[in-house]
């Protein structure tokens, strides 16, 4: 991001202070906070039956006539060019049908960049994608096999020959660092944050802590496996795709092939995981190519190995954190700086110092990240980027600092909390992370735990606990629109393009319409997952949930006035406003005389209609630019450490989260402990091993990446503060990322408990133990 | 000779290199069983051949002709949901629903290995001839299906409930 | 994948018939081959199904046991003589991959099976002497913690990933190989050679030959033993080290022990020196670290797994330490 887009912001952040913050989204309570009747309880997963039964269908498993099958190559080297190409053997191998390579591949332009001021813009990279003969990362899509069956692509794709002449490539992460960019912002932030003089206050406390953390690359390992399935009718092109984007994907492909807005369609109603890896790579285009110009159906199923290959993950990092503390533990300086690649034609800035700016109250702060230009597959947003890595950091040096201090490290922080947000100054929307950790020690029985490490032993087994802060800022997108149907039997449907990754989203929008409209859970239909629909935001950030509840607010507001308008003077409503009803219990109801009402269906009646339709969009989120909105969280951790062979094992994990109103307690401990159990991972076993004298990812599959498994995922506690944001709608936030971020900490913080050793560098593989 | 599929004689395909899954998803369109590795080592792929689980990534189409495939799709009769299903859903054991196929049948098998008496790694009496069902006992035994999404603790808890039910 | 011919033989002379021909690749439960030949490491013309062949397993006249070639890795780990007497091979099966793998593969297959060495599998980026002799050996220098410290040659450093093999090694395992000439048995301590500089050439299994099973000796120290695999994560994965032992004490000393390591070494490695140094002492936790340094005294370590002589001395003991229990 520029310096002109800081400019823009910290201008539009002024200006906002001096708007009242009734003025504001948010600026009134929600008012379904507090009455909610179906929000807030538990309910299973409407899309539950399917997905059990098998026959939720995803975008690999469209049936279609003629349909044919493609298989990717990719380059083996890392920066160079091609300087033969043979296709002819995978030509005429049977069943094939067309080889394309930059050769016959169209002449498109390049994506725009993802980008928080261009939310049309959806490309995670900006490469051309099979223009040329030039190499510019190993991995690279360098030509698409298409042929009768799978086996038929598969096998002609070992067929081509492909010769290179390879050039130096810069893959080492140390050597880079010499030659690190220092970008202006990261994402809406100004990167390089400094508040007095920190080095200078940490040289002069009484006592401070300075280490370097390492993270390794990640990758996203959704279980489905990239893929599309896709057709050409003429100039209308039909998009099965697996995304977390589809509306912006829609644009993005219609605007790269010169369509004209309606012609594509992207339908994606079920998505196998995403974490954020789901969006628009290169497979989506070379193959919505590769299909027109056969003139037939195509479907491209990316192999594991090649979702490593071409879809980037996490990036590695390598941060500072040093903190200063007077005698009473009152941070003095916050010092958080560290690099972590970003070349020049990906997205993902890897926020990892956001958490450093907003959670702990320090008289200095010195904060800036630093990014490394790589020949890669470009990293991108990962499940909490930057937040995840970030709190690792950050929360492993509070720990060591409670430690030679001898203070308890909840103590510690606890002294910190700040009233406003810290380094803005501008005031929180609502924030109980003291209450979230009080409640989480006493339910976690934190008073077990020896201040001492090393001193609870069971046979060969070393146990200890830790504990850490997890954060992640509030978001709500512009662009959410609904299309919502109100009939005469007073059932309802709600429509929009968003996506359904395992959130829930159908689930939590129709436990919200129910509430919103005052109609029984059964009586609400929410359509989602197809471009055909009117446009939402893409899944990202944590934000779907609150940016779609922004646009059902939106468009029940706007029913209630088209409602007022067809009861006409003939009703108990005559002669109120928009602004004096509510729509409760099926009816349209005065606030101040509930006694003033009409039913849904006697108004339509007496219109003489079927149905009404309204469509709305979501007011502007600018409630963030005048409030500090952010989900804060609690995590304890209690593991067993063998002092035989190093290994862990995690036996207890407890999140106590404080992320506004939980809207459905079941899909939300769900997910909660889903981003918990990644961060487990995080913390104890993955790893994307680079090798950096090829620049090649080694470890590309299930095997040798190490999720973890059932064996590795203690039962999970999962509690909540449950106050609602008064400044949201709803009162909720997001629950999406939070769960990931402060559990490598909590696990490292517990391994040092248990041992007296400090690993500073993830994962804790047994190795770094003893 | 074929493969009986759900109960359906399907022809074995002359293309060696089909595998069972492809032959499920692509040929016969019982998408239901995944493709998450295609390699062996997510378990998204799992059915059950003759009863027993198998990984129909790696069995080619031909080793099971003459042999029996249950998917999900034939895990329960008819229309009805097969108690698993039904308890996967009661307590949420999974949030995408793509590896939850592959889940439920190989929970379905792993029941029935523990009825069988077969010992898993973490059994501590390997001559016992019942095996306690534990979390740990489940954790282990269900260790070759990796979920993303993080639903562990809900498909333990629903398989623990179909033991119990069955026990009762 | 390259087309493929599958043939099925309905007896050994006709597999042995059919594996004679050139191309031609035994398939057992096909969860190494299968996906080795996605990969192009292998690219075999004709695959003989051989799993539908002997899965017997059965006591032998000599009160030991034999176990078909085709039994599958559950079955014989499910088996009441096997969890009774060798209760080190039922725990190192149960110890590998998954249920359905386990279910799946064959005995016969599980030895032959391949390294997963990250450079072996990568045809289309890495060198790989055992792949494609000659070409060089990316592991060397690379991701090498999961290789070997021992047997290794500088042309390889691969390490064999089965489980149940090490536990077979410790077992005195006699493995049965059939061809037109008949039977002929080797033990499995010779079976998997070591790579010197022919890392390609991988077991004693000639073309046309056929192993048809595997004999376990009556053992002294099989049914008071024991299998402990350490990995990355509790389950699911390959071992980084193992450790098979079987231990029998009489009146205060050593009687007889069998220890193999896993995880360190191109074969399941058979620890005889360790053995020679306990015989006659008595169990202490010295005598087995003592007689662990014995057995890694030519330990080579790598870049990426300096570790390993250790976790492999400290297991070791462990297991050791255990057996004995309160003998000692």
């Amino acid at each position: 991001m520029s310096r002109i887009q800081n400019a823009i912001i910290g201008s539009v952040r002024t200006a906002i202070g001096w708007v009242p913050a009734q003025w504001l989204p948010g600026g009134t309570p929600d008012p379904l906070i507090g009455r909610n009747a179906v929000i807030g309880r538990q309910a299973s997963r409407l899309d539950g039956p399917l997905k059990v039964a098998g026959k939720a269908r995803f975008a690999a498993e469209i049936a279609m006539d003629r349909l044919s099958y493609a298989a990717l190559a990719h380059s083996p080297i890392t920066r160079g060019r091609i300087t033969r190409l043979d296709t002819s053997a995978a030509e005429a191998a049977p069943g094939v049908i067309l080889v394309l390579t930059h050769r016959n591949m169209p002449r498109l332009n390049p994506l725009p960049l993802i980008s928080i001021t261009d939310l049309g813009a959806v490309g995670n990279s900006n490469l051309p994608i099979m223009q040329d003969q030039v190499i510019r990362y190993n991995g690279q899509v360098v030509a698409l096999v298409v042929a009768e069956t799978q086996e038929q692509a598969d096998h002609a794709a070992s067929l081509l020959e492909i010769d290179y002449a390879a050039e130096e490539a810069r893959t080492s992460f140390h050597d880079a660092k010499a030659t690190a960019r220092v970008p202006a912002s990261i994402l809406i932030e100004k990167n390089h944050l400094s508040v007095g003089d920190a080095e200078r206050e940490l040289e002069r406390s009484a006592h401070h802590v300075d280490e370097v953390y390492r993270t390794p690359g990640q990758n996203h390992n959704a279980i489905e496996p990239h893929a599309v399935t896709v057709a050409w009718e003429g100039e209308a092109l039909l998009i099965h795709d697996a995304t977390q984007m589809i509306a912006a994907s829609a644009n993005a492909i219609g605007k790269l092939f010169g369509l004209k807005k309606g012609q594509v369609r992207v339908v994606s109603p079920f998505v196998g995981g995403g974490f954020g890896g789901k969006g628009l790579w290169d497979h989506q285009i070379v193959a919505v190519a590769a299909a027109r110009l056969i003139g037939r159906p195509l479907r491209l199923a990316l192999t594991r190995e090649g979702v490593y290959r071409i879809i980037g993950g996490r990036t590695p990092a390598e941060q500072r954190v040093a903190i200063g503390a007077d005698p009473e533990g009152t941070f003095t300086a916050l010092v958080h700086t560290g690099y972590s690649i970003m070349p020049p034609y990906g997205a993902c800035p890897e926020q990892y110092t956001l958490g450093s700016r907003a959670l702990y109250r320090s008289k200095s702060f010195e904060v800036v990240q630093r990014h490394l230009d790589l020949d890669i597959v470009p990293n991108t947003f990962m499940r909490a980027p930057g937040e995840a890595i970030g709190s690792f950091a950050l929360e492993s040096a509070i720990d060591e600092l409670a430690h030679s201090m001898a203070i308890d490290p909840i103590e510690l922080r606890l002294r910190n909390l700040p009233e406003r947000h810290p380094t803005t100054g501008v005031p929180f929307s609502q924030h109980a992370l003291g209450q979230a950790y009080r409640d989480g020690m006493k339910r976690f029985g934190w008073e077990r735990r020896s201040a001492t490490p090393g001193m609870r032993r069971e046979g060969e087994w070393l146990i200890g606990m830790g504990c850490a802060t997890g954060s992640f800022p509030y978001a709500r997108m512009p662009g959410a629109n609904i299309r919502l149907t109100l009939r005469r039997d007073s059932s309802a449907t709600l429509s929009c393009s968003a996506q359904e990754m395992g959130m829930g989203t159908a689930t939590v929008q129709t436990q919200h319409a129910a509430d919103r409209l005052g109609l029984p859970l059964d009586a609400i239909t929410f359509e989602l997952g197809d471009s055909a629909l009117p446009a939402a935001p893409f899944a990202g950030g944590s934000s779907q949930t609150a940016s779609l509840a922004g646009a059902v607010v939106a468009a029940a507001d706007k029913l209630a006035g088209e409602l007022l308008r067809l009861a006409g003077n003939d009703s108990p409503l005559a002669g109120l406003r928009a602004g004096q009803v509510r729509l409760a219990e099926g009816s349209v109801v005065s606030i101040d005389d509930p006694n003033r009402r009409e039913s849904y269906g006697s108004i339509l009646s007496r219109a003489a209609r079927e149905e009404i339709t309204v469509a709305a969009a979501g007011s502007p989120p600018i409630e963030f630019l005048k409030f500090a909105i952010h989900s804060t969280s609690a995590v304890f951790c209690e593991l067993r450490v063998s002092t035989v062979t190093g290994e862990i094992r995690v036996d207890r994990l407890l999140g106590s989260f404080d992320c506004g109103t939980i809207l459905n307690p079941k899909t939300a401990t769900s997910q909660l402990k889903g981003g918990m159990i990644m961060g487990l991972g995080l913390a104890l076993t993955e790893e994307t091993l680079f090798d950096e004298r090829k620049g090649r990812i080694m470890n590309a599959s299930l095997a040798d990446y190490h999720l973890p498994t059932h064996l590795d995922v203690p039962a999970i506690d999962v509690i909540w503060t449950g106050i609602p944001d008064p400044r949201t709608p709803l009162g909720a936030r997001g629950i999406g990322e939070i769960g990931i971020t402060g559990v490598a900490a909590a696990v490292a913080n517990a391994v040092f408990n248990a041992t007296g050793q400090r690993i500073r560098d993830l994962p804790i593989t047994l190795d770094k133990l003893w | 000779m074929a493969i009986r599929i759900n109960g359906a004689e399907v022809e074995a395909p002359e293309d060696a290199r089909v595998s069972l899954l492809d032959l499920l998803r692509e040929r016969v369109h019982l998408t239901g069983t995944k493709v998450g590795c295609n390699q062996g080592a997510c378990g998204a792929c799992t059915v059950l051949v003759d009863g027993e689980r198998v990984l129909s990534c790696l069995t080619l189409a031909a080793q099971v002709d003459g042999r029996s495939v249950t998917t999900i799709e034939g895990l329960a009769e008819a229309e009805a949901l097969h108690p698993l299903q039904a308890a996967f859903i009661d307590h949420d054991g999974f949030q995408c629903g793509y590896c939850t196929p592959g889940q439920i049948c190989a929970a379905a098998a792993m029941l029935a290995e523990v009825a069988a008496g077969a010992p898993s790694y973490v059994t501590a009496d390997l001559t016992a001839e019942r095996v306690p069902l534990t979390r740990e006992e489940i954790r282990e035994r269900m260790s070759g299906n990796l979920c993303r999404c993080g639903a562990h603790n809900g498909i333990v808890d629903a398989i623990l409930q179909v033991a119990a039910e069955r026990a009762a | 994948m390259n087309p493929v011919e599958y043939r099925r033989p309905a007896t050994a002379d006709e597999a042995l018939t059919l594996t004679g021909s050139a191309g031609a690749r035994l398939l057992g439960g096909g969860t190494n081959l299968v996906d080795l030949m996605r990969k192009g490491v292998e690219r075999p013309s004709l695959l003989a199904d051989v799993s539908g062949l002997s899965s017997l397993i059965e006591p032998t006249e000599g009160g030991g046991l034999m176990i078909g070639a085709a039994a599958r890795n559950s079955a014989v780990a499910a088996h009441p003589l096997v969890r009774a007497h060798y209760p080190m091979l039922a725990r190192a099966i149960l110890a590998g991959a998954s249920a359905q793998i386990r279910n799946m593969a064959t005995v016969g297959g599980n030895l032959m099976q391949r390294t997963r060495c990250l450079y072996f599998a990568d045809t289309a980026g890495s060198r790989c002497n055992k792949r494609s002799p000659g070409s060089g050996c990316d592991a060397l220098e690379g991701f090498n913690r999961y290789h070997a410290i021992l047997g290794a040659s500088g042309d390889c450093i691969a390490v064999h990933p089965s489980d149940m093999g090490v536990a077979l090694a410790a077992l005195d395992a006699q493995i049965r190989i059939l061809s037109t000439g008949g039977i002929r048995v080797v033990p499995l301590t010779e079976f998997h050679r070591l790579p010197g500089d022919r890392p390609d050439l991988e077991t004693a299994l000639e073309p046309g030959e056929l192993i048809v099973s595997i004999e376990l000796p009556p053992s002294s120290v099989a049914a008071r033993s024991a299998y402990r695999k350490v990995r990355d994560r509790a389950s699911y994965a390959f071992a980084l080290v193992s450790v098979a032992a079987g231990l029998a004490v009489r009146d205060g000393r050593v009687e007889d022990v069998r220890i193999a390591f896993g995880g360190v070494a191109p074969r399941p490695w058979r620890a005889f020196r360790a053995e020679a140094v306990l015989l006659g002492r008595p169990p202490t936790t010295e005598a087995f670290e003592e007689a662990a340094e014995a057995e890694l005294q030519d330990a080579t370590p790598l870049s990426g797994n300096s570790f390993k002589p250790n976790l492999v001395r400290r297991t070791m003991t462990a297991v050791l330490s255990e057996l004995a229990g309160d003998d000692r």
